[in-house]
Order: structure tokens, then sequence, then C-alpha cells
């Protein structure tokens, strides 16, 4: 009984769109937290790179991200992380998409094609993603159908009507990427012919 | 998205103290891989020897009593990310804090299982 102090796990969800889509409003609309803001340096080297004393001016930058947190149990904790905005931090997508459950990807039906290239980033990594059309106030009210054409993705990824400043709405938007990510799972498996599923991973914490 | 008690003068003009300057010019932390979702916690039983530990050190160690991510810990520091995953390896490293496992540490989607308990706690809301 002496010192068996565990750290939860953590799994993370990614929340993405183009610039001003309603990524940070979600994350804070069922973040337990206010969102929090952390910010990775960047060289024109970036990646790569081990000791960069020598390094002189005018090539570093930030990236900001904003993110959000909610814990499921003691042992079990679930981060949001809205990605930064600018296109030329791709690779900062890959860290945050790196064990990701999965994405959602905020559509702002005045700017649909700020969502593109989230939509390809993760299409093209294979990482699951859902679609919210956020509702606007002065929006058009496009139908999910219309907007799944629009974006031209495939027939099983979900699109839903949502509204990011609203708690329930991003929840569920949450619950229907998870539902969708298990889904994909379960497919996954059932090709490489596993049948009885239930990986066996001990450190997998209980539901409450 | 620079805000205004930004260290940043400008984006031209880099910081005035360079955030390496806090880790010594290091930018990858020593000990396993962490992830920016990587918990960690202040170990009850860690080394009492603190005179080679900086102000983020303790600061870590103190806000760590309770298991946080590192982007956490980096945020309530207010230092970038590598520089926070830089200095809560060097406190890994010495045993003052325990990491636990985060799933993403590897490429791995997680399981099953994981996914059920996440989708069970996101219904409870």
């Amino acid at each position: 009984m002496s010192e068996t102090l565990t750290a939860p796990t953590a799994v993370k969800i990614v929340i993405a769109g183009g610039f001003g889509a309603g990524k940070t409003t979600m994350v804070g609309s069922v973040s337990e937290i206010v969102p929090l803001r952390t910010e990775e340096v960047l060289t024109e080297a970036s990646a790569g790179v081990d000791d960069l004393a020598g390094i002189e001016e005018k090539n570093t930058t930030t990236v900001a991200l904003d993110f959000g947190r909610i814990t499921i149990n003691q042992q079990l904790v679930l981060y949001l992380f809205g990605t930064p905005g600018q296109d030329r931090f791709w690779f900062m997508w890959n860290e945050l998409a790196r064990g990701a459950i999965g994405a959602v990807v905020i559509v702002d039906t005045r700017r649909i094609e700020a969502s593109f290239p989230a939509i390809d980033f993760f299409e093209s990594r294979g990482i699951p993603f859902i679609v919210t059309v956020n509702q606007f106030d002065g929006s058009i009210p496009y139908g999910a159908e219309e907007v799944r054409h629009a974006l031209d993705i495939d027939d099983e990824v979900p699109v839903v009507v949502s509204d990011a400043r609203n708690r329930e709405a991003a929840k569920n938007a949450l619950v229907e990427l998870i539902e969708y990510s298990i889904r994909r799972l379960d497919e996954t498996e059932g090709e490489a012919g596993a049948g009885d599923g239930e990986p066996v991973d001990s450190e997998v914490p209980a539901a409450q | 998205m620079a805000r205004e008690d930004d260290v940043w003068l400008d984006e031209a003009a880099g910081p005035l103290v360079r955030p390496y300057a806090m880790t010594r010019g290091r930018t990858r932390p020593t000990s396993p891989e962490l992830d920016m979702v990587t918990q960690v916690v202040t170990a009850r039983r860690g080394t009492t020897d603190r005179s080679g530990l900086s102000v983020e050190h303790l600061d870590i160690l103190e806000l760590c009593k309770r298991p946080l991510s590192i982007a956490e810990v980096a945020s309530y520091l207010d230092v970038p990310l590598v520089v926070g995953k830089v200095l809560v390896g060097d406190l890994i490293e010495r045993g003052d804090l325990i990491a636990g496992s985060a799933s993403s540490r590897t490429a791995e989607m997680p399981n099953r299982k994981l996914l059920q308990a996440v989708l069970d706690g996101v219904r409870r809301l």
C-alpha cells in the first residue's frame, strides 16, 4: 500500500473548421473549464530539430491552440482541441490528430469552402470525422443533405445540424462522433477477422 | 491571435526572452515521449532535494498535485507546449512526477472499451 499513484488516461477529440466557424465556442459549451490556450513554438525547420540554441531571429512563430476538458471519471479525461485556423500549420494538426478519437468539422454555410482543408486532412488520413452545420443568426439554413452534397463526402459520414453555442447540441455532436468512431472500429475489426472483438487491455478505465 | 499581455512584440521581432532559455536550449524532453494530453501527477515521495529545480519546475509540482495534462500545465504556466514538455520531462526523470498512460502516446486509435467509456461519460453530461 505504498505509492501506487496513477495518472488518468487521456483521450482527445479535435474540433476543426474554418476561421470563425465556432470552434472555440463549441469547446466552451461542453468544457468543464474555461477554454485554455496553449502555444506551440514553430521554427522554419520545425520538426526534427533537436537543438535550437543557435538559431537566430525571424524563424519562430507560434500556433495558438484552444482546448477544453471533460472529466469522464477519475481515470479518464477527454480533451477537446480546436485546430489552429491557418492552413500553414498543418504539421501541428498531425500531433493533434495522433491518437484522437476523431474530429468534428464545423461548417459555416456562409463560407463552406473554409472547411475543405480540414475534411481533406481527416479523409486522407482515415481519421473518423463528422460534420456539423453551425446555425448562425442570418445564415442560410441549408439542410444536412445539401451540405453533404456540397462537401462531396461519403454517405456514412454523419452530417448534423448544430449550434456551437448550445451545450446540448455540442454534446450531441460529440456523441455522434464517438458512436461513428465505434462503428468504424467495429467494421475494421470485422474486416480483419477479429471476430470476438474486445481487444485485451488491462489499462482501460471502466465507466462509472 | 496574439494576446495583449504577450511577450511577443510582433512576429518579426521574435520574443524578448526566448522560451528555450528556460530549457537551456533543449526542445525535446529526455524522458519517454510525451503527448500534449499525457497526464502527469506529482509523486508523493519525490526527491526531497529541490535545489536543482527552477521556479517553473516548482510551479509544475505544485500544479500537479492533481493530475493535469501537459497542455494544461503549459497553459497555466503560460509557456509554449514544447517548453512544458521539456520541463515535465525533467521532473519525470527525477521521479518527482508520474506520467499516465495517454492512449495517444502511440499512433493507435483508442480501443473499443475506452471509446465506450468516453461515450457513456459524454452522454451523462
